[in-house]
């Protein structure tokens, strides 16, 4: 039997690279929106322990050795990585593998090329390990984390190519500031 | 000329030019320093009379000196009007001229103006050029722009990069004088994050430019070991270079960095970028601007701020000239005196308006004395004036005023906030908490000397850290002058010329007091019809003055005439800094498809439907038109099977067990009997009444839907959606998210599109067990998809869908499978022509005002249950007549109908008293050879068979038509379900 | 103008869209009076003080927010989800 081969949305579009700033293919294997029925929260919660999560609160994001856990609105969580099946019917379980490209922007001054992008405060003191955020990358829906090597942002899948463009520009723009 | 000292880097000599001419300056000198150590003093032409002007301020307030910077060449070449001399740094190659003069700066024909200047007063537009009245657009107007007037554009796109950006901090310190640094430090030292902005290239504010010693050293030399220390703490953030213009709500702050205006070469920097700082608590430290004293001809070159010339004298080292006046009515005079002196410059009279005045040591002292006027055709070279009744009259290329200083109160008025009056300072004072979470200090809140503004920058930086929860230290104040600021209000000396009070625009007390005369005597009034305060510098220079001379013209006090207030920005902002990121596609982030690579290998179109773009049509070599395109296309669908990326469309994941319940509420019919397997056509309205949405909802699983929506309503459906769940509906457990973007999702249309799946799928899909709507999960190549056989081309047709990463792949496949089917891929033109055929419609229909009713589905608003648009849809005037979506079809098949086009009755005027309805969407039927169109013609349901003329005015059609119902091709849906 | 929305803390103005008055929430019964309906879908007050309107965290959590402000001071007196949690 003949097989789909699949395609990137990232394809040839990332590393970017500009200063000791890098934008690298961070995309999960696999996402899923989780969203817990009414009364189900408990339940979820304990299903979610032996991966060794739990059901992130507002602006966090939750690091295990099975995947990440990250708030992505009221009631509303993406497990990363993970598989859902201990979830199945106590939260509605969507799959939103292919839905989003993962960007990591990494490299000092990671925050001031965002500062660019996105209209929150994205220092380490504010936003350190365990944040995340739901905010806008330009005008671009995101979900945005901090990640052990830098920040990571979700995004459209449909919206790579303009999302890398505009890092991109922001990039070189902090790049070409910092030039002796 | 060039004097010794000063804070310039003698090392590094930068060769610029003005007007062509070449001069030499050194680092840290701006255009105005390095011209007038260049002996140059006529630096620009003013905006009405275009009287020749000279610099006559050190800062970003400069009103005269003007001038245009070219940058690039050949196609490239840039050109920025109305840069202020005095915040240009001088790089190597620079290249500036003047503004508003021809044929050059010395010699300028358009100085006919000021002998014409009986006629040009203020409001004269309104008197002069008023008869005949047709000549005021074709000729007056024109030839008045061009003859007043600053710098010009290129005219070209400015391609260079500019950038937006954010910062956030405790404690934004705006100004980094002597104020600005002390409060800086002692919310630093604290703990706070701190910001501290500075539109000078350097901080230091007037330390920089007064002979003065703070703890026992120069200022200039503690400000640089204050800010060695900022610099060194980490939590502190130094922005020089950096105007910050404007306060807004909740602490949001603008501020305009000139990046690369300073650099020959910027190398990929920004020439500027506009920040929106966030900060919990700001301090102003924005210092004070002087303000001069209007008297006849007080505009020369030569005539100039006092403490301007002294920040020429002692920081950039140059002066306008050798032998200096003064004019003041505060004790600022002597410092001048005592700096020129130092300079080895002459005073040859410091004249001093108030009669108690002490004799001055160093230079012959005029008390109670009134300069009366000055002369010097492109530059002073006498000051005339009155003392103790008698004329004098004194050489002199150098004329220093001081009017005394006005607090930079501009960012507490961004929010309403109105200055308050002080008759101590002669001054106004900025209202206290004008702005939430913002303080002022230092000589923007009137305390004038140097230890005051240490002093309070010290209280209100520590204030502002404590109010965050910081511990701040007392600090150490060190020792500084803290003279009084010694005053008495003097504005204009009265006579028969003109005394300039706004420079920028050429304003005159004349003007002022004209104003006054002819009753417009209000402030606000005065400002527009004078245009006094409405240059580039918004009066920074002119306004408490202009006023007061308003004041005395009504004889109201100063306190009771009122300001005009201050918006945003402080400075000029270039547009191309507040629209940094938004050009070109900058605005819109573009939405590609899985199969847009293989659609432009193609050679399709794209048009754009929202962010997104699809193929309009699939070009073939030898097709003229893309009507050509589209026909062939439509053809593929109605013989054989064609292929067309549907993912666009919003798609709408929702589970719950209340999800069925949920779908009745917002849908105008019925979806909790749907069944597993099924999908039904769903009408959404909005609460008024009207038509929102429309798309098919298929039931995945018990308590699992998918719901489509338009391409261009995904957004505004989903917004609804939460809004109904959270606020309206929040008693129902449902669970929805988009999945637009997870599946890549094709329409398979034609009569051979089960043959073509079936070649495909891993098990095949039977006929009659997969009928016409339903849905179901397929294997495609062992990879897990869906597929709905749902149809909006009116054909048998499928919708498959499967994860987006396999999009490319299985879009290329069918493409190429329906090809060696006699069919292929088709666009949105051909899409068009498909469902205008079978009467299905789009946005063009539900265009916001029309009604299920309208549309032909009013009993598809189910009577059993509430729906969100129940109510008001049955409200009068939403039944009763109304127009009706019907089909139209040109009598002459042949004949083009256009849409937006509208309808009238046969033999009747068309005009708007007779229009009967519009048309909405129109295409060439290939199928049935003739136009077609669809549009609502008052009731028309009842008017099917009979004609109308549809006449559009804009592209000149009058054509017959024959109402038709809607559906003009297969009307019975036999194909669909074939 | 920043907002503090209850979930993700104070954010900028622009990532809100503005829907309008409070009213769309006490929406009438499905046969409540026609006056009933008119005041609820076309009549609004305009008061100089304060008011609450409803505002949508559309490039944020998603959350429909309450927002009591003063249209005099630009003040925002406090927000809370129109499903829940408040804040300020």
């Amino acid at each position: 039997m003949p097989s789909l081969i699949t395609t990137s949305a990232l394809q040839g579009l990332v590393p970017v690279r500009h200063g000791a700033l890098a934008l690298t293919d961070a995309t999960p294997a696999r996402i899923t929106s989780v969203a817990p029925f009414k009364g189900r929260e408990a339940d979820v919660a304990q299903a979610l322990k032996p991966l060794g999560l739990r059901f992130a609160a507002p602006n966090q994001v939750v690091e295990a050795a099975a995947g990440r856990c990250v708030w992505t609105g009221p009631g509303q969580a993406f497990l990363i990585d993970a598989d859902p099946a201990p979830l199945t019917g106590l939260a509605a379980l969507t799959d939103q593998s292919d839905g989003w490209v993962g960007l990591r922007l990494s490299g000092p001054g990671a925050e001031d090329a965002l500062a660019r992008l996105i209209p929150i405060d994205l220092r380490p003191q504010v936003f350190g390990a365990g944040s995340a955020a739901r905010a806008p990358v330009g005008h671009m829906l995101s979900v945005v984390m901090r990640a052990p090597e830098g920040i990571e942002m979700l995004l459209f899948r449909s919206m790579a190519r303009a999302a890398v463009h505009e890092i991109g520009v922001a990039m070189a723009a902090l790049a070409a500031r910092q030039q002796a | 000329m060039r004097l010794s000292g000063g804070l310039l880097d003698r090392s590094s000599r930068v060769d610029f030019t003005f007007d062509g001419h070449a001069y030499q300056g050194f680092g840290g000198d701006t255009l105005a320093s390095a011209l007038m150590a260049g002996g140059v003093r006529l630096m620009g032409r003013s905006f009405k009379y275009h009287r020749p002007r000279g610099v006559m301020t050190a800062g970003s307030e400069e009103p005269n000196a003007l001038v245009q910077i070219d940058r690039g060449s050949g196609r490239a070449a840039q050109t920025t009007p109305n840069v202020r001399a005095t915040m240009q740094e001088i790089y190597p190659g620079l290249s500036a001229r003047s503004q508003n003069r021809f044929p050059s700066l010395a010699y300028d024909f358009a100085g006919i103006n000021d002998l014409l200047s009986p006629f040009l007063s203020a409001g004269f537009y309104y008197k002069t050029f008023m008869w005949p009245r047709g000549l005021w657009e074709k000729l007056y107007e024109p030839l008045i722009r061009r003859a007043a007037g600053l710098g010009a554009l290129s005219g070209r796109t400015d391609e260079d990069p500019y950038e937006k950006a954010w910062a956030f901090c405790d404690v934004l310190v705006i100004g980094a004088g002597p104020a600005g640094l002390a409060a800086a430090l002692a919310a630093g030292r604290a703990g706070a994050d701190v910001i501290l902005a500075d539109e000078d290239t350097r901080p230091g504010g007037r330390l920089l430019s007064e002979r003065l010693e703070v703890g026992g050293r120069s200022g200039a030399d503690w400000a640089a070991s204050t800010v060695a220390e900022l610099d060194a703490l980490p939590n502190v953030r130094i922005m020089t270079r950096t105007t910050v213009t404007g306060a807004y709500d909740g602490g949001t702050y603008g501020a305009l960095e000139r990046v690369a205006l300073h650099l020959a070469d910027p190398r990929g920097r920004p020439r500027e970028c506009f920040w929106r700082i966030v900060a919990k608590r700001a301090v102003l430290a924005a210092g004070a601007l002087e303000r001069p004293i209007a008297f006849a001809d007080n505009d020369r070159p030569g005539v100039m701020l006092a403490g301007a010339l002294r920040s020429y004298l002692n920081r950039y080292a140059a002066s306008p000239g050798a032998r200096a006046v003064i004019f003041a009515n505060n004790d600022g005079a002597r410092q001048t005196a005592a700096d020129l002196r130092a300079a080895g410059l002459e005073v040859t009279a410091l004249l001093d308006v108030r009669p108690d005045a002490a004799d001055d040591p160093g230079a012959p002292t005029f008390a109670g004395a009134q300069v009366t006027g000055t002369e010097g055709r492109h530059g002073l070279t006498k000051v005339r004036f009155r003392h103790q009744g008698r004329l004098h009259e004194v050489v002199a290329d150098v004329l220093a005023v001081s009017g005394g200083w006005n607090p930079s109160v501009h960012l507490t008025c961004h929010m309403g906030g109105r200055p308050v009056w002080d008759p101590a300072l002669a001054a106004f004072l900025p209202a206290p908490g004008a702005v939430p979470g913002l303080s002022v200090c230092g000589a923007a809140a009137g305390r004038f000397s140097t230890a005051a503004c240490l002093t309070d920058g010290a209280e209100k930086g520590a204030e502002a850290a404590q109010a965050l929860g910081f511990r701040p230290k007392a600090a150490e104040i060190p020792q500084a002058e803290d003279g009084a600021y010694a005053i008495r209000p003097f504005w204009l000396v009265e006579g028969k010329r003109r005394a300039w009070l706004d420079f920028a625009n050429d304003v005159t007390a004349k003007d002022v007091k004209l104003a006054a005369q002819e009753n417009f005597a209000s402030v606000e009034h005065m400002k527009r019809y004078t245009t006094q305060g409405m240059a580039p510098d918004q009066g920074k220079n002119s306004n408490v003055t202009a006023l007061a001379v308003l004041a005395d013209a009504t004889g109201r006090g100063i306190d009771a005439t009122g300001t005009t207030t201050f918006r945003p920005p402080y400075t000029p902002v270039s547009i191309a800094a507040l629209g940094a990121g938004a050009r070109a596609k900058g605005f819109a982030p573009e939405r590609f498809t899985t199969s847009h690579a293989a659609a432009a290998e193609r050679g399709a179109p794209m048009i754009e439907a929202g962010l997104w773009y699809r193929p309009s049509y699939f070009p073939r070599p030898g097709e003229a038109t893309w009507r050509a395109a589209c026909d062939r296309e439509v053809g593929y669908v109605r013989a054989a099977v064609g292929i067309c990326d549907v993912s666009t469309l919003g798609k709408i994941d929702i589970q719950g067990p209340d999800a069925g319940a949920f779908l009745d509420f917002v849908y105008a019919n019925t979806f909790s009997t749907l069944k597993p397997g099924r999908v039904r056509y769903g009408l959404m309205l909005r609460e008024d009444g009207h038509v929102m949405d429309d798309g098919t909802t298929a039931c995945l699983a018990e308590g699992h839907y998918l719901m489509t929506t338009t391409t261009a309503a995904a957004g505004a459906v989903m917004r609804h959606l939460e809004f109904v769940r959270q606020a309206l509906r929040p008693e129902l457990d449902v669970q929805f998210i988009s999945v637009t973007e997870q599946w890549a999702q094709f329409a398979v249309a034609g009569p051979k599109s089960r043959d073509l799946l079936n070649t495909l799928l891993d098990a095949p899909v039977d006929g009659t067990a997969f009928a016409f709507m339903a849905c179901g999960e397929i294997s495609v190549q062992g990879v897990a998809g869906r597929l709905f056989r749902i149809s909006f081309s009116g054909e048998h047709a499928y919708e498959i869908a499967v994860p987006a990463r396999y999009g490319n792949a299985l879009y290329r496949d069918l493409v190429a499978r329906a090809e060696a089917m006699g069919g292929g891929a088709y666009g949105m033109e051909a899409l068009n022509v498909l469902r205008i055929e079978k009467g299905l419609i789009t946005h063009a229909e539900i265009h916001g005002r029309v009604t299920a009713g309208d549309i032909g589905m009013g009993r598809m608003i189910s009577a059993k249950k509430d729906c969100i648009g129940k109510a008001a849809a049955q409200r009068p005037g939403l039944t009763g007549e109304r127009e009706q979506l019907v089909g139209l079809k040109p009598v002459q098949p042949k004949h083009e109908l256009g849409a937006g086009a509208h309808l009238f009755a046969p033999g009747t005027k068309a005009d708007r008293v007779n229009a009967q309805g519009y048309v909405t969407s129109v295409c060439w039927s290939p199928t049935l050879h003739t136009n077609l169109g669809l549009g609502f013609l008052l009731d028309g349901r009842a008017r099917i068979g009979k004609r109308v003329r549809l006449v559009d005015h804009l592209r000149g059609l009058d054509v017959l038509c024959e109402v038709t119902d809607p559906v003009f091709f297969d009307k019975e849906g036999g194909r669909a379900r074939a | 103008m920043r907002i503090t929305c209850p979930h993700c803390g104070a954010r900028d103005r622009r990532e809100f869209y503005y829907l309008g008055a409070e009213d769309y929430l006490h929406r009438p019964a499905e046969d409540a009076a026609p006056a009933a309906w008119d005041a609820y879908l076309h009549l609004r007050d305009n008061p100089a003080g304060a008011t609450r309107d409803l505002w949508y965290h559309e490039q944020g959590c998603g959350a429909w927010l309450l927002v009591t402000r003063n249209t005099v001071t630009h003040e925002i007196l406090g927000v809370r989800a129109v499903d829940g949690e408040a804040t300020e």
